[in-house]
C-alpha cells in the first residue's frame, strides 16, 4: 500500500504559509507582553499516554466543572435564610404552610423557575458523580502503584479532595432545609455534642445557640458556595500542575520505559478527547437531571424538629458513617461526673477518618518497607503487588459492609430479615470478612502471577486439543507475541529485606533493632510469596523445548494461531499482516 | 517455583537522590520498541475520510437542532402547576433535560469521533526528567538562603527574632477571640427564653399535654389501650389577643426539638414502673421524650405488641413499659420520661419538666 503521499499531521516541521497568519499576529502581540512562548513551548505538544483508566480522574474534574456551572445558576434564586415565611408559590400541597426561606426558595427553583428543577437535579447528580469518580480514581491510583515517588504529594492532595468533596456534599444537601436535610443536621449536632470536653460549646458555636438556631444555613451556604469550592479549586489546580510537571504515568509495554512517555500530543488529540469528554460528562449529567428524580424535597416537607420519616437515608457517600453509627454497641462511660459517648464519638468522628487515613498512609508504609527511593513512572498491574491489592480489596469490603449496615433497615424490609440479627452479624463481619477477603485476594493475585509465567514460558492456550499417537490428549500451546511477552516481563523483581542481626559485629546491641526487625518482617509478609518473572535462562530453556515440539507439529499445520481457519484452506493471513487498524 | 521467589539482598534503600527505576539489568526479554504506526482507513482512503467528516459534521448539526428544541421546550411547556405530568417530574424538566443532554452529548461524541478518525494519530515519545532540580541549582538556592538569613541576622539577633515570634504568636489570640461571638455558651442561654438550655425544655408543672399539629388537649379517656400519640406542650400553640403565636420562628424550632413527646396507653399491669416513678403514669398512659438519646432523631416507630419504640435513624429500640430502657441499638441511655398527672378539668398535664436532659449525651451531662 502506498502511504507516502499521505500528509501526517504529526510532522515535526511547521507548515509554512505565504503571508503571516492572523494566529501568528495574535500570538506575537500576546508574547511581547506575556512571554508565553517560553512557558508554552513544551506544553502544546506535551505527550499523554492513553488508557481507559486514566479517564476516571477526568470524570471527577469535569463533574466539578458541571457543579460550578449549575451551582452558580442555583445561587441566582436560592435564599440562604432560616427566617420563617408562608409559602405562596406554585406547589399546591404546601401553599400556606410556614417554612424557612431556604426551603421556600428551593421550591421556587423547582416549580417557578424554568429549568430550575433540571439544574437542581443536575447539580445533585453531578455531586454524586464527582465523589464516586474521585473514589474510583483513588482506587485506580492505588491498585497500579501510581502513588509511588515522585507522586506522593498528589496522592495526599487527592485524599484531601475526597474529604472536602464529602463535606461540600453534606453542606449542599443541608441547604434546602427540608425534613431530611434537617434530620441530617440534627445527627451532625449529636455527633458534635459527643466530642469530649468541648462538644456542647462546638455545637452552640456552630448553630449560633441551641440547635437548630437560625444561623446554620447561612453559614453552610457561604462554606458551600465559596469557602470549600475555593479550596477544592486550589487543590485541583495543584493536582493538575503536579500532573503536568511529573508527566503522566504509563503502562509498561514496547517502547515505554521509566525514562520516556509515549502517547498522543496535547494538541490536537488529547485536547480533543478531553474536551469531547467534558461535553459527554456534562451531557450525561443533563440527561440524568432531566430523567431521574433526585432529592424531591417537596415530598419531605419543611424541617420540623419533632418529625422524621421512616427509612430516612443520607446521600450514599455518607453511608459508611451511617453504617458505623448503626452497628456500634451502646457504650458510654460515666466517670468523675462527665460522660464519654464512645457509641457516637468513635463511629461518628474517629473511625471514618481513621479508615481514610489508613488508605492514605499505605504508600508511605510501603515506601518505608521497600526502602525504594527511585522514581517510578511505569504502572504496576494489581496482581503484581498482591499485598497492596489485597489491602484495598479488604478496605473496599469494609466499605461495602458498612454501607450495607447503613441500610440495615432497608435490607431487613426488602429481604424480610430480622433487623437485630443483621446488626449482630455486621458487628462480627466488619472485623472478620475483610481479613478473609485480604487473604483470598492475595492468593488470587499470586495465582494470576503464576498464570502470567505459564504463558511466558509455555505459550497461551489455543483451545486446540491434540491426540498423540499413544492416544493421550493435550492442549496445543503457542508462544505469545514478543510485544506481549515484553509487557509481561517489564516489571521489577521484588526485593525482600532479610532479618537483621540483633547485635553488630562487635557484639554491641543495635538500638534500631526492633524497628529494623519490624521492617524486615513486613517486607517478608508483603513480598516473600510473590511470584517473580522468569529469568533469561528459564525463558530460553522453555523456548528451546517448544521449538522442538514445533518441528514435530509443523507438518500437521498446527503451528499457526487458532483463528478457526486452520482446516478450511482460508488460513492465509496472520495477525501481523493485518493491513489496517479497524476503528 | 522456588527460583521465582524474590531475591534477598542486604537492605537496600539507603540510596540518596532520585534515581529512576531501571529494569534493563534483569530484563529477560529485550524491548521490541514502540509498535510501528498503522494507517487507518480514513488516512489512506479519501472517500472514507470524507465520510467521516460528514459523519462528524452531522453530529454537530444535530446538536444544534437539539439546542433549538431546548429553547422551544423552554417557551412552550408549563412548569409548576403540572410538575408531575411526565415521569412524575413535569414535561418541562424532562424535555429540557433530554434536549440539553443530547445537544451536549452530540458535541462530545462528534469531537471524539473527529479525534479518532481524522486527527493525526501517530504516537510520539517524550523523554522524562527526574523531578528534582540539578545539583548546582540546589546548591545555589541553599547558598542564597544561607546568605539571606545571615544578612538578616535572624540567627544572631535572638532578641529581635524571639520578640517577633512572640508578637506574631499573640496575633493568634485576636484571631481566636474574634470567633467568640459565633454563639452563646450553653450556660449563657439559660433563662433567655422559655425552656432554654441543654437541661430544660418547655415543660413545666401543670403544662397541658396537647396533640401535635392541632394542639388540642388530651383526656386520659380519649386514648384506647395501644394508642400512640405525638404530643407537644400547650405553650407551643398559645396565641396573643391578635391570634399571633407567642412562640415562633427559631424559638419554636428549638422548643420542638426538645419538648416533643410520645404518649402511649397500655395495660397498667404491663408497666414496670421505675423506682420513684410509680405515680408518673395516668391510667396506663406513659409519656416519654420523642428525642432519641443516641444522636437526637425524633423517634416514631411503635411495635404494638411489645411496647417497643424504634428510632428510624439507627434503630435504637426503647422499652416504654420499662422506663424507656434501651433494648437494642447504639443508644446508651433510656428515653427520659415525663411525669404525668391530670388537671382539674381532667386533661393530661406534666408534673414538672423532664428530670434529666433530653436528647444525645454530652460531656458535662454527667
Ligand atoms: C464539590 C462541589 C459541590 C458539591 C459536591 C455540591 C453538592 C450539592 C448538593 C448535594 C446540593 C443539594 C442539592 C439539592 O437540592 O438536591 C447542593 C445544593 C446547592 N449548591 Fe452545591 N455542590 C458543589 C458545588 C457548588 C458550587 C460551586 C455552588 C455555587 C457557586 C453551589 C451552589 C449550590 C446551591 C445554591 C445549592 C442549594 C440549591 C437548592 O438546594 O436548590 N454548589 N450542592
Ligand atoms: S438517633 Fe436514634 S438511633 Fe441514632
Amino acid at each position: 500500500m502506498d502511504t507516502t503521499k499521505i500528509a501526517s499531521t504529526n510532522g515535526t516541521t511547521a507548515a509554512t504559509t505565504g503571508r503571516p497568519s492572523p494566529l501568528a499576529g495574535v500570538g506575537t502581540w500576546a508574547d511581547e507582553r506575556l512571554g508565553l512562548a517560553t512557558a508554552m513551548k513544551k506544553q502544546i505538544r506535551k505527550v499523554f499516554p492513553d488508557h481507559w483508566s486514566f479517564m476516571l480522574g477526568e470524570i471527577a474534574l469535569w463533574s466539578f466543572v458541571v457543579l460550578l456551572l449549575s451551582g452558580v445558576f442555583l445561587t441566582l434564586w436560592f435564599t440562604p435564610s432560616m427566617a420563617e415565611i408562608q409559602y405562596e408559590g406554585s406547589y399546591d400541597q404546601l401553599r400556606g404552610i410556614h417554612m424557612s426561606e431556604a426551603y421556600a426558595s428551593t421550591l421556587n427553583i423547582s416549580f417557578d423557575v424554568r429549568g430550575g428543577l433540571l439544574m437542581r437535579q443536575m447539580h445533585h447528580w453531578a455531586a454524586m458523580l464527582f465523589i464516586a469518580a474521585m473514589l474510583v480514581h483513588l482506587m485506580r491510583v492505588f491498585l497500579t502503584g501510581a502513588f509511588r515517588k515522585p507522586r506522593e504529594l498528589n496522592w495526599v492532595i487527592g485524599g484531601v479532595l475526597i474529604l472536602l468533596g464529602i463535606v461540600e456534599g453534606f453542606a449542599g444537601y443541608s441547604l434546602p432545609d427540608d425534613l431530611l436535610s434537617g434530620t441530617g443536621l440534627r445527627i451532625a449536632d449529636g455527633l458534635v455534642k459527643a466530642t469530649p470536653v468541648v462538644g456542647t460549646y462546638m455545637s452552640f458555636f456552630m448553630f449560633g445557640g441551641e440547635f437548630p438556631g437560625e444561623l446554620i444555613i447561612p453559614r453552610l451556604y457561604i462554606a458551600h458556595v465559596l469557602l470549600i469550592p475555593g479550596l477544592i479549586l486550589a487543590l485541583i489546580a495543584a493536582h493538575m500542575l503536579l500532573l503536568v510537571y511529573h508527566k503522566h504515568t504509563q503502562w509498561p509495554g514496547p517502547g515505554r520505559t521509566e525514562q520516556n512517555v509515549v502517547g498522543y500530543p496535547l494538541l490536537p488529540v488529547y485536547a480533543a478527547k478531553a474536551g469531547g469528554f467534558f461535553f459527554i460528562v456534562f451531557g450525561v449529567c443533563a440527561t440524568m437531571g432531566g430523567l431521574l428524580a433526585i432529592n424531591p424535597v417537596w415530598k419531605y416537607g419543611p424541617y420540623d424538629p419533632s418529625k422524621v420519616t421512616a427509612g430516612s437515608q443520607p446521600d450514599w457517600y455518607m453511608g459508611i458513617a451511617e453504617g458505623l453509627l448503626r452497628i456500634m454497641p451502646g457504650w458510654e462511660t460515666h466517670i468523675f461526673g462527665v460522660t464519654i459517648s464512645w457509641n457516637v464519638f468513635l463511629p461518628g468522628q474517629i473511625a471514618p477518618v481513621a479508615l481514610l487515613m489508613m488508605v492514605l498512609a499505605w504508600p508511605f508504609l510501603e515506601a518505608w518497607v521497600t526502602g525504594d527511593k527511585r522514581e517510578h513512572h511505569l504502572l504496576q498491574r494489581p496482581r503484581n503487588a498482591p499485598t497492596r491489592t489485597a489491602f484495598l480489596a479488604a478496605m473496599i469490603t469494609a466499605y461495602g459492609l458498612l454501607w450495607a449496615a447503613g441500610g440495615n433497615d432497608i435490607l431487613a424490609l426488602k429481604f424480610n430479615l430480622n433487623l437485630n440479627y443483621i446488626t449482630y452479624f455486621m458487628r462480627v463481619a466488619i472485623f472478620v470478612v475483610p481479613v478473609l477477603v485480604f487473604f483470598l485476594a492475595r492468593r488470587w493475585c499470586i495465582s494470576l502471577q503464576r498464570h502470567d509465567n505459564e504463558v511466558l514460558l509455555h505459550g497461551y492456550e489455543t483451545g486446540i486439543i491434540m491426540r498423540s499417537p499413544e492416544g493421550g490428549y493435550s492442549e496445543r500451546h503457542l508462544p505469545i507475541s514478543t510485544e506481549r511477552a515484553y509487557s509481561l516481563t517489564a516489571r521489577d523483581r521484588d526485593v525482600v529485606v532479610p532479618d537483621p542481626q540483633p547485635t553488630d559485629g562487635q557484639g554491641v546491641r543495635d538500638k534500631g533493632y526492633p524497628v529494623r526487625k519490624l521492617r524486615a518482617r513486613l517486607s517478608q509478609g508483603m513480598f516473600a510469596n510473590n511470584v517473580q518473572k522468569p529469568t533469561t535462562s528459564e525463558l530460553e530453556e522453555a523456548h528451546h523445548h517448544a521449538e522442538h515440539e514445533h518441528e514435530l507439529e509443523h507438518a500437521s499445520g498446527m503451528d499457526r494461531p487458532a483463528d478457526g481457519h486452520q482446516f478450511d484452506g482460508h488460513a492465509d493471513h496472520t495477525p501481523d499482516e493485518a493491513p489496517l487498524r479497524g476503528h | 517455583m522456588s527460583d521465582h521467589t524474590p531475591s534477598t539482598v542486604p537492605s537496600q534503600g539507603d540510596g540518596h537522590g532520585a534515581q529512576v527505576a531501571t529494569m534493563h539489568e534483569a530484563d529477560p526479554i529485550a524491548d521490541p520498541g514502540v509498535h510501528p504506526h498503522q494507517w487507518r482507513p480514513t488516512d489512506v482512503d479519501e472517500r472514507a475520510a470524507k465520510r467521516a467528516e460528514r459523519q462528524v459534521a452531522s453530529l454537530f448539526g444535530l446538536s444544534a437542532v437539539f439546542a433549538i428544541l431546548f429553547c422551544v421546550a423552554y417557551f412552550t411547556l408549563e412548569i409548576g402547576d403540572n410538575h408531575d405530568t411526565f415521569l412524575g417530574m413535569g414535561a418541562s424538566t424532562v424535555a429540557l433535560g433530554t434536549s440539553f443532554g443530547a445537544a451536549l452529548l452530540l458535541i462530545g461524541v462528534g469531537i471524539i469521533q473527529w479525534a479518532r478518525k481524522l486527527m493525526g494519530d501517530q504516537e510520539i515519545v517524550e523523554m522524562r526528567h527526574p523531578a528534582h532540580s540539578t545539583d548546582e541549582d540546589r546548591d545555589k538556592v541553599l547558598a542564597d538562603l544561607k546568605t539571606g538569613i545571615e544578612e538578616s541576622g535572624i540567627v544572631r539577633r535572638t532578641l529581635v527574632r524571639n520578640s517577633l515570634l512572640g508578637a506574631v504568636g499573640m496575633l493568634g489570640l485576636p484571631a481566636v477571640v474574634l470567633l467568640r461571638d459565633l454563639g452563646p455558651t450553653p450556660g449563657q442561654v439559660v433563662g433567655e427564653y422559655e425552656g432554654a438550655g441543654l437541661e430544660h425544655t418547655l415543660w413545666t408543672e401543670g403544662m397541658r399535654v396537647v396533640r401535635d399539629v392541632v394542639g388540642t388537649p388530651i383526656k386520659a379517656s380519649d386514648l384506647e389501650v395501644g394508642d400512640l400519640v405525638n404530643a407537644e406542650p400547650a405553650a407551643i400553640f398559645e396565641t396573643d389577643e391578635h391570634g399571633e403565636h407567642l412562640i415562633e420562628g427559631v424559638e419554636l424550632q428549638i422548643a420542638k426539638s426538645k419538648a416533643a413527646l410520645i404518649l402511649l396507653r397500655m395495660e397498667p399491669d404491663d408497666i414496670t414502673p421505675g423506682r420513684g416513678r410509680e405515680n408518673w403514669t395516668v391510667d396506663g398512659i406513659v409519656a416519654y421524650s420523642k428525642i432519641c438519646t443516641h444522636v437526637g432523631c425524633p423517634i416514631s416507630l411503635n411495635e404494638r405488641t411489645t411496647h417497643h419504640l424504634l428510632c428510624p435513624c439507627h434503630q435504637s429500640t426503647f422499652d416504654l413499659a420499662d422506663s424507656g430502657r434501651v433494648v437494642f441499638g447504639p443508644a446508651a441511655r433510656a428515653l427520659p420520661q415525663l411525669p404525668l398527672a391530670v388537671d382539674e378539668e381532667g386533661y393530661l398535664v406534666a408534673q414538672s419538666d423532664f428530670t434529666e436532659p433530653v436528647g444525645p449525651s454530652y460531656w458535662e451531662r454527667g
